[in-house]
């Protein structure tokens, strides 16, 4: 079965928020501020106001009608203080989109500018331990005695790896579209990973009841957590559409993007290993440095990995944050475990060149029995049998640990490995299912945002009612369906599955209708530790003339539960070993210490992967059978292949080069760094 | 300004802004949303067109430029109901996730057929290399995919290249 809705993202028929047709629709183009930190003196509209086509200028001179519980983020022009650079300080809406642009660039603001601090140190004063980190974990743990593990251990590592600010970069530009109607109902056409919580958010913002305001997202031009939580366009085009009585359309520009629509935190983290003659951890300690803006607590949950990966008699890990005059960093693909496990995993390789011992035996002599940080048993692990099957495929055995070692002409040739791991989570989720003209219509506000949602969510309603899944028709994308969580946490297909399992099951026993919550099923799942676990392989050469990295081969193997469909599992997978790849070798958004705000604000500064980067790129999984996650059996997938990925270079890197590089990005002048 | 242009084989008329760039006449005024917006700095490729059968970033046009001349949208590309061989080869090899780079993919793979010669990799500057994964690659690398889809899409065009 291929995708759904494959023929009309084919034929460029398939609608985004910015592309409905609006009958008399106005254009809005934000204006961003020039300083990090300060008051706005004064906003003059005056010569955008007299420009051709301009319909109304916004900004603090004359704050729009919003609630006071507004997201800091969505509270636009309520206050004159400035949190960073780039924060949008003011609109301009106009009759064509070339005159919005126009007139945008003939606002004037002024401003009293403060000092600014924008830069993240281990040592920075204001370092502190937030309650809890994202999504509500425990800042700190700990068990057993880490310096007595550490003293006791036969080997140890101690190291520091860093990584930057990364950008979501969806190819979608944030964009919403909105509509008041005669009775004050207002209707967004957003690009939102969930248009239940957009619906919620924009309510909250504007002091609506939630039943006044629509969100509809039908198709959504990636996301991977930029588009989680509503973005300051959804509510511009809200309250600009008010102002001008007209639809009022908004495109973030793509450079705008980088300021207004979440990063990854930078981190720094600090590693403490030790093992004993065998290579069992006798200890291990991770704390990460991160950062938040002053508006909103944002803590990325870096250290997590640890909780869950190794067994060991004492493990500490833990989160300080500091609160910057930047942008406040929100979800980017795998938010914790991806640089949590960038780290622990480059470490462990560490560990296994100190020890003298291979890294995947390694991993595999330390592989955990219940869950470290909690003790709960896990619902099913496979962690080894991802090691042993991808050691397999991948030819690992011929590998000769000794680094830098292997030439072919110019290049330099090595290989790496490292663990994968991603929580397996669900959330209440709601759905309908009924008869419709003999064929079965399921309702759920889930969110497509390339995952394959609609096709995955057929094929479990087409399963669980036993008809073929072109009697199955979903509709998703639309916040008047029964309310759905994010696609997010790599829980969408196991949150909607839930839900429209039970509805069609209803459905089955009524014979019309099923109509499901599964808040109460939830609550009475088992305590267990529920994760997916998965090893990746990379090949990288590395020319000793340029420093040049090529990524020759990528592998990875998945115990993900039951896979619901084949074809979108392997791209959800390779799709995140690819972002993975893009974080080892070039993503990186440096911050301007000077001026504040981001010196990367384009595609021709933030470098993603394109296609020549991309060669042999596979991933395959084990077939896992776990009872205990949801009735599909299944674990979320969108978010463990970017996990690892940077880390498996990162160590066949230090394979082909012998030269350990601790920042992210790898690049060809730190590779080439120790001969100068 | 008043021009006309032939979009998928239809004259249009358009009075436009000189400001106004080839995708957003295409996008804003003619209703055609095939063509996509990710950079508007031709960084991306998303809004890729064929203007007079080559392959070309529409953001980078402006609509001034391109009176008078042929346009291919991803909208103009099949026949009919009956799709474009490149269009089925993404669909049957998943050659996309969320779908936004995918017009622009689509279009950009069309010129490339049609391109001959050598690129910057081949390694004999006088033989036609045809179209091996590594020449594929190398001449779609203007066509960016935040999803990573592109080992598929490589399939999917090698198939139809073949
Ligand atoms: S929109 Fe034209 S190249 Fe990106
Ligand atoms: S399919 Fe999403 S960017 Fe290519």
């Amino acid at each position: 079965m291929n995708r759904i809705e494959g023929r009309v993202k084919v034929t460029g028929l398939a609608t985004y928020a910015a592309e409905y047709p609006a009958e008399g629709v106005a254009y809005a183009c934000a204006v961003q501020s020039r300083i990090a930190k300060g008051r706005i003196k004064r906003v003059d509209g005056g010569p955008a106001l007299e420009s051709p086509g301009v319909l109304a200028v916004l900004s603090c001179e004359d704050p729009p009608r919003m609630s006071e519980d507004a997201d800091p983020e969505l509270a636009l022009f309520q206050h004159r203080e400035v949190a960073y650079r780039g924060q949008i300080v003011a609109a301009v809406v106009a009759d064509t989109y070339e005159n919005a642009r126009a007139a945008a660039a003939a606002v004037r603001v002024d401003y009293d500018p403060d000092d600014h601090d924008v830069t993240l140190s281990a040592d920075h004063p204001g370092l502190y331990k937030p309650d809890v980190v994202n999504p509500g974990f425990p800042t700190d743990t700990g068990k057993g005695d880490v310096e007595a593990g550490l003293a006791a251990a036969a080997t140890t590592v101690e190291v520091t790896y860093e990584t930057p600010v990364l950008h979501n970069n969806p190819m979608e530009p944030h964009a919403a579209l909105a509509y008041w109607d005669a009775e004050g109902r207002l209707l967004v056409y957003d690009t939102a990973q969930g248009t239940s919580t957009s619906r919620d958010m924009i309510a909250t913002a504007l002091g609506l009841p939630p039943d006044r305001v629509r969100v509809v997202s039908r198709h959504v031009g990636g996301g991977f957590g930029s588009k989680g939580t509503t973005r300051p366009q959804a509510v511009l085009a809200a309250l600009a559409a008010r102002v001008v009585g007209r639809p009022v359309k908004i495109a973030l520009t793509r450079q705008q993007m980088f300021d207004v629509t979440g990063y990854r935190t930078p981190t720094i983290q600090r590693l403490r290993l030790g093992a004993d003659a065998q290579g069992r951890l006798t200890a291990l300690e991770h704390v990460a440095y991160e950062q938040s803006s002053t508006l909103i607590e944002f803590a990325e949950q870096t250290t997590v990995p640890g909780r869950v990966m190794y067994a060991t008699p004492a493990l500490r890990t833990a989160h300080r944050l500091v609160r910057l005059d930047v942008a406040t960093p929100s979800w980017m693909r795998a938010p914790g475990e991806c640089p949590g496990m960038y780290a622990l995993e480059s470490a462990m390789d560490e560990l296994a060149y100190a020890a003298g011992l291979d890294p995947v035996e390694l991993r595999i002599v330390n592989d955990a029995e219940t869950e470290p940080g909690t003790g709960l048993p896990f619902s099913s692990r496979d962690l080894v049998g991802c090691l042993r099957e991808g050691a397999r495929r991948f030819g690992w055995e011929r590998r000769d640990p000794a680094p830098g070692i292997r030439r072919e002409g110019e290049w330099l040739v090595g290989t790496g490995v490292a663990a994968s791991t991603y929580p397996a989570r669900r959330s209440p989720c709601q759905a309908v299912a009924t008869v419709r003209d003999g064929d079965f219509l399921v309702q759920v506000a889930a969110a497509d945002i390339g995952t394959g949602a609609r096709t995955a969510l057929t094929r479990i309603a087409a399963d669980t009612l036993e008809v073929s899944p072109e009697r199955v028709h979903v509709e998703l994308g639309d916040s008047d369906l029964p309310r759905a969580p994010v696609a997010g946490g790599s829980m969408g297909t196991a949150s909607w599955g839930s839900a429209v399992v039970r509805a069609c099951e209803e459905l089955k026993r009524d014979g019309k209708e099923g109509r499901a919550d599964t808040t109460e099923e939830i609550k009475g799942d088992a305590e267990l530790a529920r994760h997916a676990f998965g090893a990746q392989f990379a090949e990288v050469r590395v020319s000793s003339v340029t420093g040049e990295i090529r990524v020759a081969r990528l592998l990875g193997v998945f115990a993900a539960g039951r896979i619901v469909d084949p074809t979108l599992a392997r791209s959800q997978f390779i799709g995140g070993m690819t972002m993975g790849l893009g974080m080892a070798l070039m993503e990186e958004t440096l911050t301007d210490a000077e001026f504040g705000g981001f010196l990367h604000r384009d595609l021709a500064q933030y470098h993603v992967p394109v296609c020549a980067d991309v060669r042999d790129v596979e991933a395959v999984w084990l077939d896992e059978r776990d009872g205990e996650l949801n009735p599909m059996g299944s674990k979320g997938i969108g978010e463990i292949g970017i996990v690892g990925t940077a880390a498996a270079i990162g160590n066949a890197v230090f394979h082909a080069t012998g030269h350990r590089v601790r920042e992210l990005p790898i690049t060809p002048a730190k590779v080439l760094m120790p001969r100068f | 300004m008043e021009i006309t242009l032939r979009v998928n084989g239809v004259p249009r008329k358009a009075d436009v802004d000189p400001r106004m760039s080839l995708l957003d006449l295409l996008r804003e005024r003619l209703g055609l949303i095939g063509a996509k917006k990710g950079c508007d700095h031709g960084q991306c490729g998303a809004c890729t067109v064929l203007i007079d059968g080559r392959r070309a970033n529409s953001c980078l046009a402006l609509a001034v430029a391109v009176d008078d001349r042929d346009i291919t949208t991803v909208e103009g590309l099949a026949d009919g109901d009956e799709l474009h061989p490149l269009q089925a080869a993404f669909i049957e090899h998943d050659a996309f996730q969320c779908g936004y780079c995918t017009p622009g993919q689509l279009c950009s793979a069309e010129g490339m057929l049609g391109e001959p010669g050598p690129s910057a990799i081949t390694e004999d500057l006088l033989t036609d290399p045809g179209l091996t994964p590594d020449e594929i690659r190398e001449r779609m690398s203007g066509n960016l995919c935040r999803c990573g889809a592109y080992v598929n899409i490589v399939t999917a065009i090698g198939e139809v290249a073949r």
